[in-house]
């Protein structure tokens, strides 16, 4: 059953409210903007999609429009940073930190520069526009990283939170958003702990023998699929699991060596995204070890289609989930 | 402005820039491996730069009133440790440690292990955003600190720097001025051979930015040339800073092949010896 001591939404189930979490990011920028002075924002020709457009207009001072050069928006944005600003730098994820990768590896994350690299239009539910807009390998190519933290919030509040939190630490994050409305699992009220992974659905005796592990926008979907499994009499867990750097070990361990199985769930390659670095964890220090099986982007490329055609093709819907949670059940 | 030069001056900024190219030789033949053409070459720019143009205090390398110097091309940062030795930020001993384990003399310049350090450098065509997000940061904090950005001719084959050449053509930032080591030389060869670069200048004019030309082995012009450049209102300067790699040592002048490596024992000796009396020739000239 849903964890309600999360104060998560509890119509969840029924007639749930839409919002793009990209929104959370523009909300967000917004609020921190008014209070911290410090905050600078920049783009490379993509303000409104990156929903910076509203800083942009509250803030013009502080707003920097780049053109379409990534590199460089990079490299400013560390100038800006390592002069005392806090500076956040908005693009398509396949463009940054996918093409200036390089760049955000010297300049802001060895250099240790106080910049937040928002990724925007992740996962293969950036749907119509194809495979070369959607980003789905980026948590890979950051999490490989030392000396960053990689948040990917399920929803609006958690997007919100993520990014207001992300400016009260010094450092490099990597913060990564998705386009489309996505149903809103959390609320206001619900807590935001960086580096914890939080149960949003329970046991009920708590001796549910599988645990599904899931990250962004597809944490709606194991909880459809808890749900569904519930009342064919199968018990699961289903953690949240945000930040996937720092990844929360304690908590990894705490359910690797309660389970006999696990199914993580990620819009992104499953080949060195969330799921591996939670088998990273499982395989290095947990005395049990149990079976996984990770759902995602099976090391093939997206292709155009709706968000919910396309998670159903690539596997990642709850039909998956329940499907990989009774092949575990049957090891 | 920077002030004028005197005689004196003048003679004690080449007797500095002879002295860091003789450090820079001792310092390689050290480390065993590093890069001697390019800092050679650089060496009166460090000379005029850290002991007459920049504002710093070596006690205080983190104070926020300072002059920024952004070394986009990190390879050539044997010239910039020599330098900020003899300038009082560590000592000329700890320059025995370039390249070695635990050092905080990197092998390309390392911002969070070496204070003075203003920005990690080595992958090529970065500084120059990085310098501009510096003098955006000035500008809204009202601070009148100034930005130098050294970069090499052979990054302007990187896209990037375009790209914040492009940026400057719009923004037009008057608290940054960029250096350009025109020594015509790159790992592969020489750049009109490698990707042609030139009409360099008038690429440069092109995308709106206050072009100058300098002889990067003659002080006094260069030191002339920056206030040229700062005097210059509402626009970016770039000074292009004509230079002989490997200036000083015979052997090494005006030739690629030394761009990546150091010199041995033996190729010390003689480096140092036409060094000793280059610093002869220097002392002769002023009297």
């Amino acid at each position: 059953m849903l964890n309600l001591e999360l104060k998560l939404n509890p119509k969840i189930f029924e007639e749930v409210e839409q919002k793009p979490i990209r929104d959370g990011y523009g909300d967000a920028l917004i609020e921190a903007g008014e209070k911290n002075h410090n905050i600078v924002v920049l783009t490379a020709d993509l303000a409104e999609s990156t929903r910076a457009h509203k800083f942009a207009a509250r803030f013009p001072e502080r707003f920097i429009e780049c053109g379409v050069s990534e590199q460089n928006m990079a490299g400013i944005a560390a100038g800006l940073a390592v002069s005392g600003k806090i500076s956040f730098i908005s693009s398509y994820a396949t463009f940054s930190p996918g093409k200036n990768w390089e760049t955000i590896r010297t300049t802001i994350i060895y250099n240790n520069a106080n910049v937040k690299i928002a990724g925007h239009h992740s996962g293969i539910v950036t749907g119509p526009d194809g495979a070369t807009h959607q980003a789905t390998e980026d948590i890979a190519i950051m999490r490989c990283l030392p000396n960053v933290r990689v948040i990917s919030p399920c929803d609006y509040w958690e997007a919100k939170k993520a990014t207001l939190y992300s400016v009260e630490e010094y450092g490099p994050f990597y913060l990564r958003y998705v386009r489309d409305k996505t149903p809103v699992i959390t609320t206001e009220e619900t807590p935001f702990r960086f580096g914890k992974i939080e149960k949003f659905w329970i046991s009920k005796n708590e001796n549910a023998e599988i645990a599904i592990m899931a990250t962004g926008h597809l944490v709606y979907q194991a909880l459809l699929a808890a749900k569904e499994l519930e009342e064919e009499g199968i018990d699961v867990y289903v953690l949240n699991v945000h930040t996937i750097k720092p990844l929360d070990e304690e908590k990894i361990l705490e359910v690797a060596n309660k389970v006999k199985g696990i199914v993580t769930l990620e819009d992104h390659q499953i080949n060195g995204g969330m799921g591996s670095a939670i088998a990273e964890v499982i395989v290095q220090k947990s005395e049990n070890k149990p079976k996984m099986i990770f759902l995602g982007l099976q090391n093939t490329f997206g292709e155009s289609g709706k968000p919910d055609e396309l998670i159903k093709k690539y596997g990642m819907d709850k039909e998956a989930v329940k499907n990989a949670v009774k092949k575990l059940l049957t090891f | 402005m920077i002030n004028s030069l005197d005689e004196n001056k003048l003679k004690f900024l080449e007797e500095k820039a002879n002295e860091i190219r003789r450090l820079i030789i001792e310092t390689l033949v050290e480390a065993g491996s590093g890069h001697s053409a390019g800092p050679l070459g650089m060496a009166d720019i460090f000379s005029a730069l850290y002991f007459h143009i920049l504002k710093f205090d070596p006690r205080n390398p983190f104070w926020d009133e300072r002059d920024r110097l952004v070394l986009s091309n990190g390879h050539i940062c044997p010239v910039q440790y020599v330098t900020m030795a003899l300038a009082g930020y560590f000592s000329i001993e700890e320059l025995k440690t370039l390249r070695k384990i635990n050092t905080r003399l990197q092998g390309h310049p390392h911002r969070a292990v070496l204070p003075g350090i203003e920005n990690t450098s080595g992958p090529l065509g970065e500084g120059i955003s990085q310098a501009i997000g510096m003098a955006i940061a000035a500008k809204l904090d009202k601070k009148d600190y100034h930005i130098y950005c050294i970069t090499s001719d052979g990054e302007h084959q990187e896209g990037n720097t375009w790209e914040a050449y492009m940026f400057l053509g719009k923004n037009q930032l008057d608290n940054l001025t960029i250096i350009i080591d025109r020594n015509y030389i790159q790992i592969d060869g020489i750049t009109e051979n490698v990707m042609p670069l030139e009409p360099l200048k008038q690429k440069l004019e092109s995308f709106g930015l206050h072009v100058l030309e300098v002889d990067g082995h003659n002080i006094r012009a260069f030191i002339d040339a920056i206030n040229e450049a700062r005097s210059e209102w509402k626009r970016t300067s770039v000074i292009i800073a004509y230079t002989i790699p490997g200036k000083g040592v015979s052997f090494m002048e005006k030739k690629f092949e030394w761009h990546g490596k150091p010199p041995d024992k033996e190729e010390a000796k003689k480096a140092l010896d036409e060094l000793r009396t280059l610093g002869g020739k220097i002392e002769s000239e002023h009297q």
